[in-house]
């Protein structure tokens, strides 16, 4: 078991304020707090006052989700899809379960290329999130239309151009977010 | 990148039952989802309340930016009327000259229509207001065209009330909570509502498109009668939405029919008037003799 530093710490000297660099352990509510909110936060961004004409909006919620689970595979666990995605269609306006469904599928199908293409660079991972964000939002499309009318497919080319384009964006705020998580 | 060292769990029995219970999670939590999704398309209206829940937390926040978005755009506004005042002035002068005449014959026809009216003892429902709102967020990231609007049950919102705002028609409500409620725009896929040329009385039906636009079909088959221009307010047929409620201004004839522009934009309408179910008693009374969804067989 490992002595925490103030614990050995002799009676210092009056004056001698700082804490000691070597040896200082990160805190679990933040390594764990942080890919969490950060997730469920992204999905609300759909409650801002953001009016578009069509859907535009991309699904933060899923490309932060993507984000983690293909920038630190192992951190986020292979069922986490389900609750996130309930989580992000309590926000969204799709049917309720329609994100649970669809991230867990997300989640199962980057499970299997993770036990085959073991070794990605960073554009292998990138059309991995870009094939899985268009899945998703055709699932989606298609499931808000077996519960209620729906417009034509075509509508979604921009927002999915505009998801794809924005996931690099999203990849950066997840590392630096990642860089904060693990700091001591 | 490498894999995560949990994919090898090595001769421990304890760290592969370990993964194999996650797997077994994982599929089970998909199924349960399925059948959450299930539930939902044979009942759109089952997770209201989870929903209401969703919209109620996060409000606050939208009510807070939404009131900091509309004072920017007042001041952008405000800073360029300065812009171009004198030519402004001297043009809205002339507008407003030639709109008083017509505005007192109209002044004039409204008498006249209710004189008329009288005579022929025609019971007037007025479209009566219910509360003034404001709209706080859409669905801006799914194919649903979904507003919540700032007020709820608390102000006697219900559902199934018609939205206007002060251009034209915005939607219905289709889900109340405790302090909001999500309106249908008139732009969803789903919302069929019965409209008019305002220039004639041709009816059609108008139904969303889903991207800011609606179709506007006519009754009568055939060639499309509209024109670039024409402008499309509600008829009140089958009550609900009330009668000569702004609705949209064609902008381009289709084959059967024709592309409209809606008056109301829900990203720029300072407020939102809920207003009652046009003919609303007459429709409960019907509801009564005859509900939705159960035809009687009239007794021989």
């Amino acid at each position: 078991m490992k002595i925490p530093v103030s614990a050995i710490r002799l009676p210092t000297r009056p004056g001698r304020e700082y804490e000691s660099r070597f040896d200082r352990e990160q805190s679990i509510l933040k390594m764990l707090a942080i890919p969490i909110a950060s997730i469920i936060l992204a999905s609300m961004v759909t409650t801002l006052p953001i009016f578009s004409a069509g859907p535009l909006l991309p699904p933060f919620g899923l490309l932060m989700f993507l984000s983690w689970r293909l920038m630190r595979p192992g951190l986020l666990p292979i069922w986490s899809g389900v609750p996130f995605g309930l989580m992000d269609d309590l926000f969204s306006g799709q049917p309720f379960g329609s994100a649970g469904l669809l991230w867990s599928l997300a989640m199962l199908v980057v499970e299997i290329i993770d036990s085959r293409a073991i070794w990605r660079d960073y554009l292998q991972d990138w059309l991995i999130a870009a094939l899985l964000i268009i899945a998703v939002l055709v699932g989606g499309w298609w499931f808000a239309g077996l519960a209620h009318a729906a417009p034509k497919p075509e509508i979604l080319f921009p927002q999915m151009l505009l998801s794809i384009l924005l996931y690099p964006l999203v990849v950066r705020i997840c590392a630096r977010l990642d860089s904060w998580r693990l700091a001591t | 990148m490498a894999p995560p060292p949990h994919r090898r769990p090595g001769f421990s029995r304890k760290a592969q039952y370990g993964l194999f219970a996650t797997y077994v999670v994982a599929i089970a939590g998909t199924i349960v989802a399925a059948l959450l999704l299930t539930i939902s398309v044979v009942d759109p209206t089952g997770f209201s309340a989870l929903r209401a829940f969703g919209s109620e937390v996060t409000a606050p926040v939208a009510r807070v930016i939404n009131d900091a978005r509309q004072s920017t755009q007042a001041i952008t506004h405000n800073v360029s009327a300065y812009i171009d005042a004198a030519s402004k002035n001297v043009a809205l002068e002339k507008e407003l000259k030639a709109h008083r005449s017509a505005l007192i014959e109209a002044r004039a026809l409204h008498l006249e229509n209710a004189r008329l009216r009288g005579l022929l003892k025609i019971a007037d429902e007025d479209a009566q207001q219910v509360a003034v709102g404001r709209l706080i967020s859409s669905t801006a990231s799914s194919t649903r065209r979904v507003a919540t609007l700032s007020i709820g049950r608390n102000f006697g919102v219900e559902r199934a009330q018609p939205v206007r705002g002060p251009a034209g028609l915005i939607g219905r409500v289709i889900e109340t909570g405790p302090t909001t409620a999500r309106v249908l725009l008139v732009t969803d896929s789903e919302n069929l509502v019965p409209v008019m040329r305002a220039s004639d009385g041709l009816p059609a039906f108008s139904s969303g498109l889903g991207n800011g636009l609606v179709l506007i079909k006519p009754l009568n088959l055939g060639e499309s009668p509209f024109k670039v221009g024409d402008i499309i307010v509600t008829s009140g047929n089958g009550g609900l939405y009330g009668a000569n409620i702004p609705f949209a201004r064609v902008i381009r004839k289709t084959s059967d029919g024709a592309l409209g522009m809606p008056f109301a934009d829900p990203a720029n309408t300072p407020y939102a008037v809920v207003m009652k179910p046009y003919l609303g008693e007459a429709r409960a009374a019907q509801q009564a003799l005859a509900p939705d969804g159960e035809t009687k067989e009239v007794a021989e």
